[in-house]
């Protein structure tokens, strides 16, 4: 079996969409099953994805999100967020895709670190009770640079 | 292609899953482990017989299906599967690689 000069993934994510935060988890998962290390920096808006209260109810951007193919009117009515996310759940249910909260749990008990990005905690006023039980820590970004500590790390912004 | 495992030749594809489930026996299966470093014990042979039932129902197997298995969980099957578990758990139990990404 070849294998692969991928050794350590690096994410960096930054936004507060379902979409993005799915993108981030399949693909930080998908590394841990192919032997390759993994770990996620949750900064900005991708905290919501590790704030307790927060990460079920993550959600679709229905506005400004061309891919979608809805009018940018239509798309900013009341409820057209929230139909747009039941239906891509129940679509990711079809196909085995765990929720947020769960497929946080997945991502810590197959060794992939997940970090809390230090500057935007204190901008948003958070408490470490806010946030997952499963946060390996806070980090400031040259932290998690030095986390980057061999060849064949690749480090991706979402 | 064949390949020598054990005794026997085997049929193989170009990452070296076994072909036809019919050639796969405990030696053969012992023969795989040690080529990827790994000792079978009691609890690494429940997950292969647990993966076969899988296979046998055609039910696709996933990480989180582990979670629910009640056999193992996640982090015991990253330890005694090091290096991409499902990956070697299906190398070493005879059957196809799994094609899910999560």
């Amino acid at each position: 079996m070849s294998e692969s000069k991928v050794k350590k993934m690096l994410f960096i994510l930054s936004k507060g969409t379902i979409e993005n935060a799915y993108a981030a988890f399949v693909m930080a998962n998908g590394a841990r099953m192919e032997g390759i290390e993994s770990e996620i920096f949750f900064t900005f808006f991708g905290l919501e994805a590790i704030q307790k209260k927060k990460l079920e109810h993550l959600r679709v951007a229905t506005v400004g999100n061309p891919a979608m193919h809805m009018p940018t009117m239509l798309g900013g009515l009341p409820g057209v967020e929230a139909l747009a996310t039941k239906m891509m759940k129940k679509e990711m249910e079809k196909l085995d895709m765990p929720p947020i909260g769960e497929f946080l749990e997945i991502l810590s008990d197959s060794g992939c670190k997940l970090w809390g990005c230090k500057l935007a905690i204190d901008m948003f006023h958070l408490k470490e009770e806010d946030l997952i039980d499963e946060l390996d820590g806070i980090l400031t970004i040259g932290d998690f640079y030095n986390r980057a500590d061999q060849d064949g790390t690749h480090l991706l912004f979402i | 292609m064949k390949k020598v495992i054990g005794q026997k030749e085997i049929d193989v594809n170009e990452e070296g899953y076994l072909v036809d489930f019919k050639q796969w026996d405990r030696e053969v299966c012992e023969c795989i482990a040690g080529e990827c470093n790994i000792v079978m014990t009691e609890k690494h042979w429940e997950v292969i017989e647990y993966i076969h039932d899988k296979h046998e129902n055609q039910e696709p197997l996933s990480i989180r299906g582990i979670k629910k298995s009640g056999v193992i969980n996640i982090k015991e099957f990253y330890q005694l599967f090091p290096g991409g578990p499902l990956k070697k758990a299906t190398l070493i139990a005879g059957i196809p690689k799994p094609k899910s990404c999560i």
